[in-house]
């Protein structure tokens, strides 16, 4: 229990920090970006209203209310998860942007994220078992050279491809703009097939990491007296190479999930932007471009929740598969 | 005469030697694994671009010098851009910025980490409790959303603002990996002998325990170098870098801008792409020696 609740108050400590560091970002800024910003909105100003500006001066710091209560009310704002308006799309509210950009994200690279991440971790067994045989000998410098792309590089280069030069997929968008959003058979169905691309994307480029990190692991544990313990009992070489060294050596990818998930978000970002992938990545990359504050400020928080979400999942997972954990934290010794 | 002055010298002579040794013989071990090997030749290549650019180029990367937007040609091995620059010497040109990003960020997060998890490894107590809940923070929070919201606001799109936060959100897996290997390292018998002969804790920590986790930190630094390289060109791709700097980011930025692929000057894109997917590689085989030194269960394997 005291792993879980340790974790908990990580979680929760977490999102306070990156939220304050959200609220502190646009008022630490050298010189006065947030003047500039005001008058820059004023001299177009027919496009923004008096309400608008006066959010905007709110937003920015430029209130004579003190910088407390100015947090406070910022925090109030972060667990209602109520942003305001934004102004790319007005009248829609930031967070009815996000909802509607948010599935497509999650459903995408979650997807993949589990797939890269079981098939790279298989084959990472794969390789090390049979060390320096065919499959490690071509799959683990492939992996290598693969894992260094820019996603939004790879993006480009498959769209030129497969799009352009063969016209054999889409060239944007997450599905057919003839068809009306539902759950019909057609529109479905090119979802899926708009979704391909960028599926590859992201699977080319991060299974190299899982395969070369398992691989690795596996290569330290395969050495250990409990491996040759087995083999010497004559179990069948399957057995030991997933129940005695792959369940050891798959506890570092876990430990290691955050940091290899900060890579597949910011790469999947990027790549929405190449494909107009109408998920968060292309939301943040609009708003960002356009200097849309609340829907900046919004998108940052939903996507630290999501990532501190995933690693909360990922730790679960951890305290599942290591028996160490587990019993270590019922002796209330370590943890 | 000469023995004397050896004598004189003789503690720090012998100590340097021995640090200079570990040194040599961690960069004897890289040098024998046939992967790494393989990188440091291509590091220098890359560094010998670096150095070399303004030799090497064929062309300003600026000026135009050709019709605008032709494929590879014998004058333009790698064709033009839109205003008819050559993107050759684009590509030579650009690496100046994006490994001095990269390089940079190495720096930078490699002395923040090796900070932190030194001070977390020697200290302990609460001072580690907190400084391990800081890591904790730094290492779930995304850097390129991050980035991206500083680089909105940002007044001026410097290089060096981009730097210094990527360095900050790419730190913390380091310390984590020092402070383990500071308490294991405290625990041997030569530092113990260190300390029962009266050294200082300083001089422990810079003679006996720094130079034995001279890979770990080399293998922290390439790894923080790729993160900064790949964080930059993405940045610069979205418009939110200095788009007037040559680099590679910016390179794929103009291209995907000017419509290079529709329009079919496809070298133009490929080119400082596979540049960054070099480079990464470059860095990885290297990392694939330093895995080797720190754990020498792998380094058979690799040979």
């Amino acid at each position: 229990m005291r792993y879980l609740i340790t974790r908990i108050a990580l979680l929760i400590g977490t999102f306070w920090v990156a939220s304050t560091i959200d609220f502190l970002i646009p008022r630490l800024m050298p010189g006065n970006p947030a003047a500039d910003m005001m008058a820059k909105f004023q001299q177009n100003g027919d496009t923004l209203s008096p309400s608008a500006q006066h959010t905007l001066a709110v937003m920015l710091g430029l209130t004579h209310k003190t910088l407390w209560s100015q947090y406070t009310t910022y925090l109030w704002q972060v667990i209602h998860f109520n942003f305001g308006r934004s102004y790319t799309y007005f009248p829609f509210t930031v967070t009815s942007e996000i909802f509607h950009a948010l599935p497509w994200t999650l459903a995408l690279v979650g997807l993949t994220t589990l797939l890269s991440f079981s098939l790279g971790t298989g084959l990472g067994v794969l390789a090390s078992w049979r060390r320096g045989g065919r499959l490690d000998s071509w799959a683990t410098p492939v992996a290598m050279f693969t894992s260094a792309f820019p996603y939004f590089w790879l993006a480009m280069a498959l769209l030129y491809v497969l799009g352009y030069l063969l016209h054999a997929f889409p060239l944007t968008g997450a599905y057919s703009s003839s068809l009306n959003p539902g759950w019909s058979f057609a529109f479905v169905t090119s979802v899926l097939y708009h979704c391909i691309l960028p599926a590859v994307t992201i699977l080319v480029s991060s299974l190299g990491g899982w395969l070369l990190t398992m691989r690795n692991n596996m290569l330290t544990t395969l050495r250990e007296d409990y491996v040759l313990l087995a083999q010497a009992k004559g179990l069948s070489e399957a057995k030991i190479a997933i129940g005695y060294a792959a369940r050891n050596a798959i506890l570092p990818n876990f430990t290691g999930f955050a940091m290899a998930l900060g890579f597949v978000v910011g790469g999947s970002l990027l790549m929405e932007v190449v494909f107009a992938f109408p998920g968060m990545g292309y939301l943040l990359y609009n708003a960002a471009i356009n200097q849309d504050f609340p829907l900046l400020q919004g998108i940052f928080v939903m996507i630290v929740a999501c990532v501190l979400l995933a690693n909360f999942l990922a730790d679960l997972a951890y305290f599942i598969l290591d028996p160490r954990i587990r019993r270590s934290l019922k002796g209330g010794q370590r943890a | 005469m000469i023995a004397t002055n050896r004598e004189q010298s003789g503690k720090p002579a012998t100590a340097s030697t021995k640090r200079r040794s570990v040194f040599l013989a961690t960069a004897a071990l890289l040098w024998a694994d046939r992967r790494a090997r393989i990188g440091i030749i291509m590091l220098g290549a890359f560094l010998a671009v670096y150095l070399f650019a303004p030799w090497i180029a064929p062309y300003s990367p600026t000026q135009g010098v050709s019709i605008s937007m032709h494929g590879p040609t014998f004058r333009n091995w790698l064709g033009t851009t839109q205003s008819g620059q050559d993107v050759l010497s684009q590509l030579i040109w650009g690496s100046r910025v994006s490994l001095s990003v990269a390089f940079l960020v190495g720096i930078i997060s490699t002395i923040l980490a090796l900070t932190v998890g030194l001070i977390q490894g020697t200290v302990g107590g609460i001072t580690d409790q907190v400084l391990g809940f800081v890591s904790n923070v730094f290492l779930v929070l995304p850097g390129l959303p991050l980035i991206i919201v500083v680089a909105a606001y940002a007044p001026a799109r410097g290089l060096s603002v981009i730097v210094v936060i990527i360095a900050m959100t790419s730190w913390a897996w380091g310390s984590r990996i020092y402070r383990a290997q500071v308490i294991s390292l405290n625990q041997r018998d030569y530092v113990t002998a260190a300390r029962l002969s009266g050294d200082s804790n300083l001089r422990i920590m810079f003679h006996d325990i720094l130079p034995n986790m001279s890979s770990l930190v080399a293998a922290h630094f390439l790894g923080a170098c790729m993160t900064g390289l790949l964080a930059e060109s993405g940045l610069e791709f979205l418009g939110l870098g200095n788009p007037n700097v040559v680099s590679w980011g910016t390179m794929l930025y103009w291209a995907q801008n000017d419509n290079a692929l529709p329009l079919g000057q496809w070298a133009w894109i490929v080119a400082p792409g596979l540049a960054i997917a070099l480079f990464g590689m470059t860095l990885a085989l290297i990392n694939f020696g330093l895995d080797g030194i720190s754990n020498p269960q792998l380094r058979e394997a690799n040979r």
